[in-house]
């Protein structure tokens, strides 16, 4: 068998284009490109929640509803405010009811009257979604539906959710559920649409009192990072080691 | 080989290829691996897109001064000032060009959120002046002696 210089050249070439097609065909981005190709990685939205200034107006969750277009009766909400009694026997009354959207107006918790002179301690806490840097309901969704931005959102796509269900039970905030209108799962995401174009997140524009602020904890000179950062404050069950971003200001230990 | 063996592994390979196929059209380009890993980050790129596009509802006091502005500045004078119009004027999308008038929340109810008494000490809701809504002035409506938009520094 003969080969000229010229031949072996020309097949020495075109086989090695050959085998470096399929390659380059399935190059997959890298993480960083991917992240360029995003967001920003400065931004790292977070918030935080004073509980000692919540008066339990229920605006946020009023201002909640009318901007994701859930009906005001349906029973689920992206955020709701709880409210707390602590009474002079050691019992705990927590209560929510419609998520706290027409405020708290009686001393009426369940079917029990609280009598004034019984109480210790009485105090609102505001919940939504808390944006975990671990989350649960991400790591169970079979279909890829809801997934984490670069600035630590998560998000659900409502085109691709199959209503399967299984991050509702997952989540141990029990911040998800089906919306009754797109009839998929949801949940709160700190307004991302609201917070991307500069403004504040609906609850928080409607809060009077200061009690909800948003963050980007990826700023230094965030005023409300630097409270993050600088003064005491906590997270909701820390224990399951999801890594949530939502802080919180004078939690109590009978808050779960 | 024999076509025992041999029927069954072309149907096998024809239904994955018909799979793979079936999956070009259906799974837009933009699906796969985006962000941290794949745990966190296998989603359909658009849809971030998709969620900024979302309308806006609460447009926010900047948005009421552009025309009100007299209005806004002179409320803005009291403690009620950190109450966003909207909190009882509704939300402002729409307004004016498809809702000319929006709807007002007038009801006790509404001022009742903050106002109502519930003695709950070293709570916020303690700093806030309350009545009891079942027994003051039950019959009329709280802006027929209350200006919610001046109200009287002692009487808040």
């Amino acid at each position: 068998m003969s080969c000229s210089r010229r031949d072996f050249l020309k097949q020495g070439l075109g086989s090695t284009l050959v085998s470096a097609l399929p390659l380059s065909a399935f190059t997959f981005l890298s993480s960083a490109e991917a992240r360029a190709a995003v967001a920003n990685a400065n931004t790292k939205w977070g918030f935080l929640v004073d509980t000692t200034k919540c008066v339990g107006c229920g605006f946020c969750v009023e201002a909640c509803k009318t901007e994701y277009e859930i009906p005001r009766d349906a029973a689920v909400t992206r955020t709701w405010v709880e409210r707390y009694v602590v009474t002079k026997d050691g019992e705990t009354h927590i209560d929510s009811p419609d998520g706290g959207i027409d405020g708290f107006t009686s001393n009426v918790i369940g079917e029990e009257e609280i009598d004034p002179e019984q109480v210790t301690k009485a105090f609102f806490v505001p919940k939504l979604c808390n944006q975990c840097d671990n989350p649960a309901c991400v790591q169970v969704c079979p279909v890829g539906a809801t997934y984490q931005t670069d600035d630590g959102v998560v998000l659900v796509d409502r085109d691709w959710c199959i209503g399967c269900g299984y991050c509702l039970m997952a989540c141990p905030y029990g911040v998800r559920f089906f919306h009754p209108k797109y009839k998929v799962a949801d949940k709160c995401n700190f307004c991302y649409h609201r917070i991307m174009k500069g403004l504040d997140p609906a609850c928080v524009q409607s809060c009077a009192f200061g009690a909800r602020r948003i963050a980007n904890l990826k700023d230094p000179e965030d005023p409300v990072t630097k409270i993050i950062t600088t003064e005491r404050v906590a997270v909701l069950k820390d224990e399951y080691g999801t890594k949530p971003n939502v802080f919180y200001i004078g939690l109590d230990a009978n808050v779960r | 080989m024999k076509r025992h063996v041999l029927h069954p592994l072309w149907v096998t390979i024809a239904l994955v290829v018909l799979v793979l196929l079936a999956r070009m059209f259906f799974v837009p380009d933009d699906f796969g691996v985006h962000g941290r890993n794949f745990t966190y980050g296998f989603h359909r790129l658009g849809n971030i897109g998709e969620w900024q596009a979302f309308p806006v509802k609460y447009l926010g006091e900047d948005s009421c001064i552009e025309c009100h502005a007299e209005k806004v500045q002179a409320n803005n004078g009291n403690v009620h000032k950190n109450i966003q119009c909207e909190n009882c004027h509704g939300a402002a999308v729409g307004h004016p060009d498809e809702v000319e008038a929006l709807a007002i929340d007038e009801s006790r109810e509404l001022c009742l959120r903050c106002h109502q008494q519930l003695d709950y000490p070293h709570s916020a809701r303690d700093t806030v002046i309350a009545v009891d809504g079942a027994k003051h002035r039950r019959r009329r409506a709280c802006s027929k002696c209350h200006d919610p938009h001046q109200p009287a520094e002692d009487e808040i």
